[in-house]
């Protein structure tokens, strides 16, 4: 097993308590949790290097310009973006989705052409793509899954032809955990000629991003989920792609001329960054990518590995519990999504939260996947880096509890 | 504030034989509400015998609060007319610091004219979860809009 227990020092919340109890986090697929490192490299950007960037002739405007684009190329490295340019700040995976959808698929989708998703897609993955079929008069079709929650692969050559325009996919399901091989995917993708999102909020943060090996068109990340700050996130394109999508926001930035009645955009990433971007959240962006680093990302993938290892095993465990994802390790992330017995996952989110315990129940952002899971909402314990095999423990005496107050045998 | 408080024995019941659930086949009232945060989903459908409430059934899923709290509220409605509906309504949004007011509550015992519905009054102590008691009448005030007719 891993130790990475000594990295929860660096995490001032994680030494609350709630409820009279010490705080046991696992909701990390929501949001993360800061580091000292974080909060410090933020507060040192107000408190010493405050400008606006790209503007001013002074020094300290020029301070704040090479701090943002200084945490433009570390998250690129990240992911080994060919170059700085290819990463556009956005504000979460969200708005990068949403970017792509309305900088490239408004202006080259047209009625016939498909969008092919999974049906485990979050609705930042479906929705943005429900309203660029609205303008284009394209289609939607859905990739399913198996029985043991993995993508459909072989149903795939049958959804995948050239009428296919867009293959979006989540990187890892945040419900399921599931981890589909994107890889192979983007291949068959580029085979018809089709362009692949990758809606990567729950990958990167968890295991090594390289976009190169990927062989995605574009990957949609969010700081907020690994140690970041909210308010910022990434979107990688092919530098070649992003020249030649229009500007999804107008406004200050991201022109080169402007006149009355047109305007000429700038160059990519700042064609896409309309209006004062956020300065310290891309310095607090930056920050959390060098925690990540120095930790290793191979390492944190191994933890947590083990960790849901360990958790799948342990809920096994808890008679009436159904879990909702791959059983196979190698498969998946550590999202854990379960119901228990007849108790709501609302019921369930408060009996824990009593215990001093965080973790999320509902849809999840996933109400079609839900819908076919044949279930109204799942619970849903998450790990990162700073959890520990007693987070998990901490939760058998809770469900136990529940089991008890709801008169489950 | 104990968890056994909040998952009081009735509020159990309710959820695990929840009463008066179903469709009428031609209700002279209906309304669906829903919690988009956390997806909690109810359908009423009322029958009207003059100014009262003659039936009404039931349909919905969702956690133990809200599915109990439409279950009692469709017991504790039937055979009312509808100014008194409505004024169970007020009654019970006050119990629940929903809405101002004490609605003819006794203050050592507020909820105690709302019979099995008293039972929610715990839910207070859990914030988040009041949303969960107050759906299924915020469904039912959207079906008694325009009712009785002005």
């Amino acid at each position: 097993m891993t130790d990475l227990s000594h990295l929860r020092a660096d995490f001032p919340l994680l030494q609350r308590e709630m409820n009279g109890r010490p705080l046991v986090y696992l909701d990390s697929a929501a949001t993360t949790q800061k580091p000292l490192a974080v909060l410090e490299a933020m507060d040192r950007f107000y408190r010493r290097h405050n400008a606006n960037v790209h503007r001013g002739a002074y020094a300290l405007a020029q301070e704040a310009t090479e701090l943002y684009e200084g945490a433009r190329a570390k998250v690129a490295a990240f992911v080994h973006a060919a170059s700085a340019r290819e990463i556009v700040f956005t504000r979460g995976t969200t708005s990068a989705i949403n970017t792509v959808a309305f900088g490239w698929g408004l202006y080259h989708l047209r009625p016939g052409d498909r969008i092919l998703l999974t049906t485990m897609e979050h609705h930042a993955n479906v929705v943005p793509w429900q309203l660029v079929c609205r303008h284009t008069g394209a289609e939607l079709i859905y990739l399913p899954f198996t029985a043991d929650y993995q993508i459909d692969l072989e149903a795939l050559p049958g959804l995948l032809d050239e009428r296919v325009k867009v293959v979006g996919l989540s990187g890892m399901s945040n419900v399921l955990g599931t981890m589909p091989p994107v890889t192979a995917v983007a291949a068959a993708a580029r085979a018809v000629g089709a362009l692949t999102v990758v809606d990567a909020a729950q990958m990167t943060p968890h295991s090594p991003t390289d976009v190169q090996a990927l062989g995605a068109d574009f990957l949609a990340f969010g700081a907020h989920k690994m140690l970041g700050p909210t308010g910022i996130g990434a979107l990688w394109g092919r530098l070649e792609l992003l020249e030649s999508m229009e500007p999804a926001e107008g406004g200050g930035e991201m022109i080169r001329d402007v006149g009355w009645n047109e305007s000429t955009w700038a160059d990519a990433p700042h064609r896409f960054e309309a209006g004062t971007p956020p300065i310290a959240e891309a310095v607090g962006f930056g920050a959390a990518v060098d925690y990540l680093s120095a930790v290793g990302m191979d390492e944190v993938h191994r933890h947590e590995a083990e960790l849901t290892r360990y958790a799948l095993e342990r809920l096994g465990e808890v008679p009436g519990l159904t879990v909702y994802g791959p059983a196979d390790v190698a498969q998946r992330g550590g999202a854990v999504s379960f119901t228990l017995a007849d108790i709501h996952p609302h019921d369930l989110a408060t009996i824990l939260d009593q215990q001093g315990i965080a973790i999320r129940a509902g849809h999840h952002c996933a109400k079609p996947l839900h819908r076919l899971l044949g279930v109204p909402a799942t619970a849903r314990a998450s790990f990162y880096v700073y959890n520990t095999r007693e987070d998990v423990d901490a939760l058998l005496p809770a469900l136990a509890e529940a089991r008890r107050l709801f008169g489950v045998s | 504030m104990s968890l056994d408080d909040l998952y009081r024995e009735v509020i159990l019941d309710h959820y695990r034989h929840p009463r008066r659930r179903g469709a009428l086949e031609h209700p002279d009232a209906h309304a669906d509400g829903q919690n988009p945060l956390c997806g909690d989903e109810i359908a009423i459908d009322l029958a009207f015998d003059g100014d009262r409430i003659a039936d009404v059934r039931i349909r919905g899923r969702g956690c133990s609060i809200s599915q109990a709290s439409a279950s009692m509220m469709a017991e504790a409605i039937t055979g009312k007319t509808i100014a008194d509906a409505k004024d169970l309504m007020h009654r019970f949004k006050a119990m629940m610091d929903i809405e101002p007011g004490e609605a003819g509550l006794d203050a050592a015992r507020p909820g105690a004219a709302l019979g099995d519905l008293e039972a929610l009054q715990g839910v207070r102590r859990f914030p988040v979860r009041i949303k969960c008691a107050d759906l299924p009448w915020a469904t039912l005030a959207q079906a008694l809009e325009g009712h009785p007719p002005a």
